[in-house]
């Protein structure tokens, strides 16, 4: 308990002090902290529920919709906006763009919360591969309806609202949405982590050790797995709206419901970190963000080839992940103590 | 939306075209599907990178059509190197999950499709392409019906295709041996099958039904190197509505999916062509799932 706390702390100090000493690769940080967000709403479902989700991203392209549409539709025609596309003749006041996306967020964090409840009821009945598919499907049928929605850009995106001049706002572009997006992604290792401990975390892991079993135990299994998706729906209807935003655009295939990046993503950070453990999906997070940098940066074109292999090479090789790694290797650090048979 | 289906039910001609496209088409499809039923049943995988093998197939096929060879050669070329690539994907990669979690299986093959995607698009382009052939239509009612010869030719050829892997699964000796590693692994391993080999062939089979398939598509519709997933899933939809290693159900499943296809394209446009497949993945699901779960109910 005592190591778990002291990690907790060290995030939180370097999270605190990265405005300050790398003020240059803020946005990039930011991602990171989206990244955690992302792996640990999927290894809710994957790793404590023994759900293997591919959908999660729909919640997330939902909430990134939202914050906008929220944001414009409140002061202006959303029609015309998105009619104007990049050349913009509609500014936000400063109030009006924190009122706006402030109420964005919340919706944001609503609706995705409200629907998973709706979808849930019939998708969470299916077990297993079907399971996987299905979400693959829902994640792929929402780019694709939100591709033909003319009002909020169709195909050809939507553009989210400009920061106000700088100077009238006391704090810069960037150190708001690292401030935001750090204060999520810290408040989701909590909010999950007393979960966990919670009675829910157990009920959680008794469905996933043996669903029936559990059903026989009295166990209301639809609402505990409706409760889990639905936490992790919240958390990803936010994270979409900040990402968006900080964004800056959004596309219905390539950043909202990107299943070919964010979709994917998320399943390889917390299968990386070992799944089903928070920890692991923070620093399945914290590996895969620096591979993917780098990449990037480094093999422009092939990133996508590499991306492939690594989720190959990861599934076939390296299942258990980071944490069940060390798990076989140092049981100590997770309390398992094997105790020595007593000689006579 | 509506003026198009007035049209469409006011001109029973236009019903005629619809059917016999979507027939078409859906016996293509039923021809993946029938693959990954296939493995799905033999080995216990599910293959996400079916629609890729499709593709890759396709693009065989208009290599040779666009270096001036004849592209019926990509009949018989597209299956043997996708059978090629089966093998070398069995022995590389999919062995070391075929005892594992489904799960796994769904993932490593997401893994494998994106890479043959991005492959793809390096080596042949991001552009849609397609195989035009020249050989005529069949004009029905005055002209009013039109049933281009390729697309016929296409659907003999699936029944063919049909037709030879029935008699290659009942007749021959590795048919009999895959059914028997279907039915009972352990079994047949103990009566001296090499089960290693008999998925490794499974799946090379799988790979070269999809090469075909993908032949008749870049003869009849077009192919693009992101276009994999929608066929991947429409084969899932196929062996779940028909069941696996049911091959007269997969075909009349293909055949109605073909045909819910071409007529939402007729009525609702093309747009919503791909939205409508992964809905009606979503649905079929769900409906299963309510049906499964009312069973389990009266069980106890």
């Amino acid at each position: 308990m005592k190591k778990n706390n002291l990690v907790l702390l060290a995030l939180i100090v370097f999270g605190a002090l990265t405005p300050f000493v790398f003020p240059n690769y803020l946005s990039q940080i930011s991602f990171f902290w989206i990244f955690v967000i992302l792996a640990i709403t999927w290894d809710a479902q994957g790793g404590q529920l023994g759900y293997n989700s591919f959908g999660n991203i729909f919640f997330f392209g939902l909430g990134m919709y939202l914050v906008p549409v929220m944001q414009i539709s409140l002061y202006f025609d959303l029609g015309e906006w998105t009619a104007a596309g990049g050349t913009k003749t509609f500014t936000h006041q400063p109030a009006e763009y924190f009122i706006g996306l402030f109420a964005g967020l919340a919706l944001a964090a609503l609706i995705p919360f409200l629907v998973s409840f709706v979808l849930g009821k019939g998708i969470l009945n299916l077990r297993g591969q079907y399971f996987a598919i299905c979400t693959l499907g829902l994640g792929v049928a929402a780019a694709e309806i939100a591709g033909t929605i003319d009002v909020i850009g169709g195909g050809s995106g939507l553009t989210v609202p400009v920061w106000p001049r700088e100077g009238v706002v006391p704090i810069s572009r960037d150190d708001f949405y690292y401030l935001i997006s750090f204060i999520l992604a810290i408040k989701c290792i909590f909010f999950f982590q007393y979960v966990y401990k919670s009675k829910l975390g157990y009920l959680f892991n008794a469905i996933r050790d043996n669903e029936d079993k559990a059903e026989a135990m009295g166990i209301n299994t639809t609402q505990v797995k409706l409760l889990n998706w639905s936490f992790s729906a919240l958390f990803l209807g936010i994270a979409g709206g900040i990402l968006g935003n900080i964004i800056g655009f959004i596309d219905p295939t390539d950043v909202a419901f990107a299943g070919s990046t964010y979709g994917v993503w998320m399943v390889l950070m917390a299968i990386l970190g070992g799944k089903g453990y928070i920890w692991g999906a923070v620093l399945g997070a914290t590996i895969f963000h620096f591979f993917q940098e780098f990449f990037w940066i480094y093999f422009l074109g092939w990133q996508r080839i590499a991306l492939g292999v690594l989720i190959v090479i990861i599934v076939v090789f390296f299942p258990e992940g980071m944490m069940g790694w060390f798990r076989n290797r140092y049981p100590r650090w997770f309390g398992i103590v094997i105790e020595k048979k007593n000689e006579k | 939306m509506l003026e198009n289906l007035n049209i469409f039910l006011s001109a029973p001609n236009l019903w005629v075209q619809t059917i016999v496209n979507g027939v078409v088409i859906g016996s293509v499809f039923a021809l993946a599907a029938y693959g990954m039923a296939l493995i799905w049943g033999v080995s216990k995988i599910i293959n996400i990178a079916q629609g890729e093998f499709v593709i890759l197939g396709g693009y065989i096929t208009f290599i040779l059509y666009s270096s001036g060879i004849n592209p019926v050669w990509g009949l018989f070329l597209a299956p043997l190197l996708l059978f090629g690539l089966g093998l070398l994907l069995y022995h590389s990669i999919i062995f070391r999950i075929i005892k594992k979690d489904l799960f796994i299986s769904i993932l490593a093959t997401f893994g494998i499709s994106i890479v043959i995607q991005q492959t793809m698009n390096s080596l042949f382009g991001p552009d849609v392409q397609v195989v035009s052939t020249d050989l005529g239509n069949i004009s029905l009612s005055g002209g009013s019906i039109l049933i281009p010869y390729a697309r016929l030719i296409s659907f003999f050829l699936c029944i063919a295709v049909a037709i030879s892997i029935t008699l290659f699964m009942k007749r021959t000796k590795t048919g009999k041996a895959i059914r028997a590693t279907a039915q009972n692994p352990q079994a047949a391993h103990i009566l001296g099958i090499n089960t290693n080999s008999i998925y490794a062939i499974t799946f090379a089979i799988n790979a070269a039904i999809c090469g075909i398939a993908g032949f008749l598509v870049v003869l009849n519709l077009t192919i693009h190197p992101y276009t994999g997933l929608p066929y991947t899933i429409r084969s899932f939809m196929i062996v779940i509505i028909a069941g696996l290693g049911n091959l007269i159900g997969v075909i009349l499943s293909g055949i109605g999916i073909g045909i819910v296809e071409e007529f939402t394209d007729y009525t609702l446009g093309s747009e919503f062509r791909l939205a409508l497949i992964f809905l009606l993945l979503v649905l079929i699901l769900v409906i299963r799932g309510q049906v499964l779960k009312r069973r389990r109910q009266y069980l106890e």
